[in-house]
């Protein structure tokens, strides 16, 4: 997506240019563009579920005689995915599931990018006392199960699709932190970092001007798999039931079929569509990592 | 370690909006009453007099008593641990056959057409969630077909004395299946990924070009020489899934009703009953925390380059 609006761009060589030129993105692998394509459908579904929706997602629904409109199988009456139990259209349920998961995805990526980021900078180019204390902290959120800690968390907290992305934001940037820490490391030994502090360079312009642009694709590379994870965590936690029940998300739907007994009188065309939608985005999260890794470590290629 | 998660999940319980005693206290309660309840639990102290004795309780092994079941929830814990880690094994012993296998195949048909579908079917089974797969295995197998119970342990009325009893009856086994099954698919991937992986870069090593001018069939090299030394990470890396899957077992289990720690950490937490939450997510991070620290152990252990490294 940065992408487009690089080459949308006349050509200047700014700061941001320079940045998204680093975030080069793997268009030669075809299943890479298979998933920006994925990404791109996504959120242009995102964006216009106003439009595309046919009803409120969250309106109870009457048929033409009046009746309650519940349990109608896809096509019946006009619902193209049919009703759920309570009378409410799956097909707008579906489209504006996609904006509460594109939020939480891409809000909880950029947080363990970021975190993971200036974490990894400062424990691999300070070392010292720093870098314990993070590493200590990072061996800590090893030792907390993820999903429980998440459960427990929402549970206390009011229902709030965010409770997700702030767990994440307290647990997610060790994996991100280690990474990026490692290779700190390695860059801070080469020559020209010497360089530029021979040159008089503080270490604040190191560490942001020389050293984190070399480590900012394998940010976005863990950033795009947070995505995915970001979007299972949620549907996870909706589904146990500690999601916002005023907030349509696939896990919600998914929470929603199972409690209405979907799964033994065989609605399948309640339950299938939002794992499916789920299933798309979050592979087309792996699928864009994947390629971004062969252009990062070209070895695993060959 | 333990004793950072220990202090976290502390002050976690201990600082959220909600009274700790709403399950435990009837409407109908005095004033009075309530302070003598508060009292009863400690409830009344100050917050780091609390923390001394929730450690203190913890090195003894004392939780404290569920509010809703009125019973030591370290018995409790106790109880439900083997049900999960009967799941969890199970299911990862099959995925890791299935994986170890099916990975170096692919890496022996490196670049054919099965290797290149293969791999974003894996993928995909990574991207489902959990409880949706299960929630289709059900539909499909139980409900539909009418092959496998819908959940639980055992069909209702039926006794065991002892877990042995218990896990080796058919009724078990077949209520075992499906929620086995739907990990198993998802948790193959890590050992199939990491498998293929690791033949292709053995496969680069002297050893094994040896192996093929010696004249020894294309299998020997294959399985004998190659496959021997890629698997000591993958082992390795059953420990630390272990570990991740207890995690991941909590949506498995309430999808499939099956009595474990995951699903008793959900409806302890639903119901406010913290001391029982407290207990289930503490014995879950010490399952955690071992795996993650024998995994460690395993890698210096099975691969001693490791420490030269």
């Amino acid at each position: 997506m940065h992408s487009e609006t690089a080459r949308a761009e006349p050509v200047k060589d700014g700061t941001i240019l320079r940045l998204i030129k680093r975030i080069h993105l793997p268009l030669d692998d075809p299943f890479a563009l298979a998933g920006l394509i994925i990404y791109a459908v996504f959120i242009l579904v995102a964006v216009f579920a106003d439009q595309l929706a046919t009803h409120n997602p969250l309106e109870i629904l009457f048929t033409a005689d009046y009746q309650l409109a519940a349990d109608l199988r896809p096509g019946e009456d006009g619902f193209v995915l049919g009703t759920t139990s309570l009378g409410r259209d799956i097909y707008s349920q579906l489209i504006y599931g996609s904006r509460s998961a594109l939020l939480i995805g891409i809000t909880a990526a950029f947080m363990v990018a970021v975190i993971g980021t200036v974490v990894g900078l400062l424990a691999g180019y300070f070392r010292g006392w720093i870098d314990v204390v993070l590493m200590r902290a990072a061996d800590i959120a090893f030792g907390i199960p993820f999903l429980p800690f998440v459960i427990v968390l929402s549970a206390f907290l009011e229902p709030s699709i965010w409770n997700v992305v702030f767990a994440m934001a307290l647990i997610l940037w060790r994996d991100t932190g280690r990474v990026i820490r490692s290779q700190v490391l390695t860059l801070r030994t080469r020559a020209y970092i010497d360089a530029a502090r021979v040159a008089g360079s503080s270490d604040l312009k190191i560490v942001f001007r020389h050293i984190a642009p070399n480590i900012l694709p394998l940010s976005f590379l863990y950033g795009s798999i947070a995505i995915g994870w970001a979007i299972l965590t949620e549907a996870a936690i909706s589904f146990l039931g500690f999601g916002d029940p005023e907030t349509i998300s696939w896990g919600y739907m998914l929470q929603d079929a199972y409690a209405s007994q979907a799964l033994s009188t065989g609605g399948y065309y309640w339950f299938v569509p939002p794992g499916i939608c789920i299933v798309l985005v979050v592979v087309a999260g792996f699928f864009i990592s994947r390629g971004y890794e062969e252009i990062l470590f070209p070895k695993l290629k060959e | 370690m333990l004793w950072a998660v220990a202090t976290i999940l502390f002050l976690m319980f201990r600082l959220m909006p909600t009274n700790p005693l709403a399950a435990y206290i009837d409407p109908t309660f005095t004033e009075e009453q309530q302070q003598l309840l508060m009292a009863k639990f400690g409830l009344d102290r100050p917050l780091w007099e609390q923390y001394f004795i929730y450690l203190k309780n913890l090195l003894q092994g004392e939780l404290g008593d569920s509010f809703f079941y009125r019973q030591p929830v370290g018995e409790r814990v106790l109880e439900l641990l083997p049900n999960t880690l009967v799941l969890t094994f199970s299911s990862l012993i099959v995925a890791y056959l299935f994986g170890i296998i099916v990975g170096a195949w692919l890496a022996w048909k490196r670049d054919s057409v099965a290797e290149r579908a293969t791999i974003p079917l894996v993928l995909t089974t990574r991207a489902m969630p959990e409880f949706w797969l299960g929630m289709l295995l059900l539909a499909v197998f139980s409900f539909t077909l009418g092959w496998f119970p819908a959940g639980g342990t055992r069909s209702p009325g039926s006794e065991y004395d002892g877990y042995l009893a218990l896990y080796t009856s058919r009724d078990f086994l077949s209520h075992l299946v499906l929620p086995a099954l739907t990990l198993a698919i998802y948790s193959q991937g890590l050992p199939l990924l990491l498998m293929r992986s690791n033949m292709l870069e053995v496969m680069n090593e002297d050893f094994v070009t040896m192996a093929r001018i010696k004249g020894l069939s294309n299998w020997t090299v294959v399985v004998r020489h190659a496959a021997r030394n890629a698997l000591l990470p993958v082992m390795t890396s059953f420990a630390i899934a272990v570990g991740y899957q207890i995690q991941g077992n909590v949506v498995v289990e309430t999808v499939f009703s099956w009595p474990g720690l995951g699903r008793e950490l959900v409806n302890a937490v639903s119901a406010s009953d913290y001391p029982l939450a407290q207990g289930a997510f503490l014995m879950i991070a010490v399952v955690v925390v071992l795996m993650n620290l024998l995994a460690d152990l395993l890698y210096s252990l099975l691969d001693p380059r490791v420490s030269h490294a």
